[in-house]
Order: structure tokens, then C-alpha cells, then sequence
């Protein structure tokens, strides 16, 4: 375990020494959440809701999504595709630690990096400028951290997914770029999945995407209520225990067929 | 004259690493076909909650959509510099490009192309004959002119945008995350700019014009003459922004110490 907590602390400290350039990241976050935001009221032209959603809920479903999105992305596909590509990954797999928890543990030590320097002051700023409706509600908080902690977990096993088939594919980043675009259209990102058409939500409840940003973020919105957000975690939960198995699986494979293409 | 045939030959080198790799080629293009669709289809979605979007119809959103494709598609696959800092400058890389006597800029494009970008033109036009269809726009004889011209002014305009922002990894080399950032904000160039507020509306007609890659242009075709006046500027900024690009590439590159390897 304490191994864990210094790969996390040293990825955290690695972030930190870059941290100037994060408040100009926040700027540019909150363009972007503008943008959205005079986008949407466009769109709504006047409707109280739609989808059972206000603008307010609206805005505010956005802002905590792409805040959220701060702290479950990583980029560790792509550094593991990085590593397989130079030949890095035959030392790494010598040392004494599982390479995959290595791998997530780098990830969520940048995860909390911006969540504490990026997200926190972004929200605090775009609540400042823009319509958004916090949650006054402890419980609400305390379930919303909790999801996005779920969050995290998907996000970074469908990660480490798409890296290790570099291991197959020795060059895979159309995959890596595919991957990223359905997460942005399936996980709720772009579009709160209710928005959808029927068939369309039938087909994605089905899949892992909606754990990654459409839950936690109708939980801050408080536009799950009641049971729903139980059943809602109980998804999450299930799918962080489920995607182990590919994961594993894929990993073993990939461990036979290794070839080192230099180093 | 000699750098056409260092282009081509460059063209060459790429096609054959690009087939080495067939299978991530295919993935790579159905990856591009899947972005593309994924703008689509928020539009389709929006649209099916609403009829009007600030006065406009699904069918000239999707006209916007179709434009943007092509001046987009042209400049992702030639000018890949988002990653220019960590590719480039803290790597060292760029110590091997300045030893060589062609234009450093004009080599990192050449390096970095990515020319099966190029397919989202194909898709652009078919996404706006599908529109324009609907829509029932009349073509004139000197339609194509015109659009290539503003096509091009598009081009140039997000080039300028982000080479301005690589050029500041001359001056500072530690990581942003400004540059993936400006993808999205880049979107926003494809709605009709009144909706929004003054701020965001200068913002993407001035300083990151966006909007000239988008609305603007594709309102000559849509016939919105409130706008002819923007549509025509398009070549003029793309140019006025690439030429401030350039110009600071330039000045960025004196600049340049090295980052020892």
C-alpha cells in the first residue's frame, strides 16, 4: 500500500512543479463552459425544461462535467502506448510492483492534482460568472464524490484497455482516438443522455460509458432522485468490478506476445 | 520549387510508414468518420427538442457542419502541432530541425502530416450537397471559386491560431493544456455567433476567429446577407492571422535555447 501512496505523491508533485500553466487551463475551461452555456439557452429559447432538466440544471450539469472530467481523465493510454512503442516496457515490467496498478495509481495522483488546483478553482470561478445551482445538500456531495471515484476507476480500466492493445496493434492511435470520441458522445459529456432518443438510451444503458459522466453529474444536478441514485452507484460499482476481467484478461495475452520493437 | 519536390517526397516516406501499419490506418480513418458523426449527431439530437436555433433551421446547421469539415480537415492534416512542446522542444527535437536548410516550420509540417485527414473533405462535401439539397440552394458557375477561396481562408485561419499557440513553447517549455482545449472552443466557430454574449462573440470573431471557419463563410451559401460582410473577410483574417503566425514562429525560433538531451 505505501508504495501505491508514493507512486501517487510523486505523480501529484510531478504535476505540481507545471502548475503555473493550469490557471491559464481554468480560463480556457471557462470560455469553453460559456460557450456551452449560451449555447444551451439557444437551444432551450425559452422552455422551462426539457427533459426534465431546467436551463439552470442544465448549466450546472455541464459545469460539474467538465470539472468532474479533470479528475477521472488521464492520458495513461496513451503513455502506455508510448511506452510499448520506445521499449520502455520491458524494464517497467521487471520491476517489483504490477505495472497496471503502477499505471492507475500515476493516474489518479494527476487526477487529485487537478482536481485540488484545476477543477476546485475553475468551479469557483464559472459558479461566479454563470447561473449554476451548488447543492446545499451534505449528502449530495458526499454521493457525488463517491461516483466520481467510479468514475475514475471505468474511465482509467477502459484506458488501460485501449493502451494494452498497442501490445497487439503496435500502433494503435486511431483506437486511442476512437475510444475518446465515444466516451465524449456515450458518457453524458456532451449531452445528458436523456436528451437521446429512446432506442439510444435503451443501447447505452447497456454499456459502461453512462458510469463515467452522466451519473455523477445528474447526481450534482440532483436530477437523479431517490432510489434511482442508488441504482445509479450500484451500476457504477458493477462495472468497476466487471471491467477487471478484460482487463486481466487482455493483460495475460498481452505478456505472451510481447515484442520489445527497441529500447 | 525545391520545396514542392521535398513536399512530395516527404508525401512518399509517409504513405510507406502508413502502410506499414494498415490495420491502425483503417481505425484511424473509421476514428475520424466516428468524430465527425458525433457533432452529427449532437446536432440531430439538439434539433429534435427544438425546431429553430436562434432563427436557424437543422438543415443549415448541418450546411455549417458540412463547410467546417473541409477547411478543418485540410489544416489537421497538415499542420499537427498541438503537441509541439513536448514533441519538439523538450524532447531537443527541435536542435535536428534547425540544423537543416529549409524553414523549421515548413519541416514540422511535413513531419508531423497526417494526410488520410484529408478524407473529412469527402466527408464535408457530402454533408453539404445533402443539405443544400434539402435546403434547395441554388449553385452558381462561380460558387466553387468562391468557395475555395474561403476554404482556404479557414484553413489559414486555424493554422494561425495554432501555430501562435506552439510558438509560445519557445518563450516557455513547460506543459499547458491549452492546445486540446482549443479543439473545443474551435466548435463553437459553428453556431450562429448571436447567440452568444458580446465577450464570447468578439472573442471568436477577433482574437480566436473562429468563427471564420463556420458561420461567416457559410452564410454567403446559405444567402444570410446580414453576414456577406464577415464571409468576405474570411481569406483577408486567415491570411492577417497566419502572416501574425508566421511572423512569430520566426521571432519564437531566435529565441530558442535548447533543452539539452
Amino acid at each position: 500500500m505505501g508504495k501505491y501512496i508514493e507512486m501517487i505523491r510523486i505523480r501529484f508533485l510531478m504535476m505540481l512543479a507545471y502548475r503555473t500553466n493550469y490557471y491559464s487551463g481554468i480560463l480556457i475551461y471557462s470560455i469553453n463552459i460559456g460557450a456551452y452555456y449560451f449555447l444551451w439557452s439557444a437551444i432551450y429559447g425559452g422552455k422551462e425544461n426539457i427533459q426534465g432538466l431546467s436551463i439552470t440544471q442544465m448549466t450546472t450539469y455541464i459545469a460539474v462535467a467538465w470539472m468532474a472530467r479533470a479528475f477521472y481523465f488521464n492520458n495513461i493510454d496513451r503513455e502506455i502506448a508510448m511506452e510499448i512503442k520506445e521499449g520502455k516496457v520491458a524494464v517497467e515490467m521487471v520491476r517489483p510492483y504490477p505495472y497496471l496498478n503502477m499505471k492507475m495509481m500515476q493516474g489518479l495522483g494527476e487526477g487529485i492534482f487537478r482536481l485540488l488546483f484545476f477543477s476546485v478553482p475553475g468551479m469557483i470561478i464559472v459558479a461566479l460568472v454563470f447561473p449554476i445551482e451548488l447543492s446545499t445538500n451534505a449528502s449530495t456531495w458526499l454521493l457525488f464524490f463517491l461516483s466520481i471515484t467510479f468514475s475514475f476507476i471505468i474511465n482509467t480500466q477502459i484506458n488501460l484497455l485501449a493502451g494494452i492493445a498497442t501490445f497487439f496493434l503496435f500502433n494503435n492511435d486511431g483506437l486511442i482516438r476512437a475510444k475518446r470520441v465515444v466516451i465524449d458522445l456515450f458518457s453524458g459529456l456532451i449531452l445528458p443522455l436523456s436528451f437521446y432518443p429512446m432506442w439510444a438510451q435503451n443501447v447505452m444503458s447497456y454499456l459502461p460509458f453512462q458510469g463515467i459522466s452522466y451519473i455523477p453529474s445528474m447526481i450534482f444536478t440532483e436530477g437523479f432522485k431517490g432510489s434511482q441514485i442508488y441504482e445509479a452507484l450500484l451500476n457504477q460499482a458493477i462495472w468497476s468490478l466487471l471491467l477487471i476481467i478484460p482487463v486481466y484478461g487482455l493483460w495475460i495475452l498481452a505478456k505472451r506476445q510481447l515484442v520489445v520493437q527497441g529500447g | 520549387m525545391e520545396y514542392i519536390s521535398i513536399f512530395f517526397q516527404y508525401v512518399g516516406q509517409y504513405l510507406k510508414t502508413r502502410l506499414t501499419y494498415r490495420a491502425d490506418m483503417v481505425v484511424e480513418i473509421f476514428s475520424d468518420l466516428l468524430f465527425q458523426a458525433v457533432n452529427l449527431v449532437f446536432i440531430l439530437v439538439v434539433f429534435g427538442h427544438t425546431n429553430l436555433l436562434a432563427g436557424w433551421r437543422k438543415d443549415e446547421m448541418i450546411f455549417i457542419y458540412g463547410f467546417f469539415l473541409v477547411p478543418f480537415s485540410i489544416f489537421a492534416s497538415f499542420f499537427n502541432i498541438w503537441d509541439f512542446t513536448d514533441r519538439y522542444i523538450v524532447k531537443g527535437e527541435m536542435d535536428r530541425i534547425l540544423t537543416r536548410p529549409v524553414h523549421s516550420l515548413f519541416q514540422i509540417v511535413l513531419e508531423r502530416m497526417e494526410l488520410e485527414s484529408l478524407f473529412g473533405v469527402v466527408t464535408g462535401l457530402v454533408v453539404m450537397f445533402y443539405a443544400g439539397d434539402k435546403l434547395g440552394l441554388e449553385m452558381s458557375w462561380y460558387d466553387p471559386f468562391i468557395f475555395t477561396l474561403l476554404v482556404i481562408g479557414g484553413a489559414l485561419v486555424y493554422a494561425g491560431i495554432f501555430i501562435s499557440l506552439a510558438t509560445i513553447g519557445f518563450w516557455s517549455d513547460s506543459r499547458t493544456d491549452i492546445m486540446p482545449m482549443m479543439y473545443n472552443i474551435g466548435n463553437y466557430g459553428r453556431y450562429p455567433v448571436d447567440i452568444y454574449n458580446k465577450v464570447i462573440k468578439y472573442v471568436l470573431t477577433w482574437i480566436l476567429p473562429f468563427a471564420f471557419v463556420g458561420v461567416y463563410p457559410s452564410s454567403y451559401f446559405l444567402e444570410r446577407e446580414e453576414w456577406y460582410t464577415y464571409a468576405f473577410l474570411t481569406p483577408v483574417v486567415g491570411l492577417v492571422f497566419f502572416l501574425i503566425a508566421v511572423t512569430l514562429w520566426n521571432v519564437g525560433v531566435t529565441k530558442y535555447r535548447g533543452a539539452g538531451n
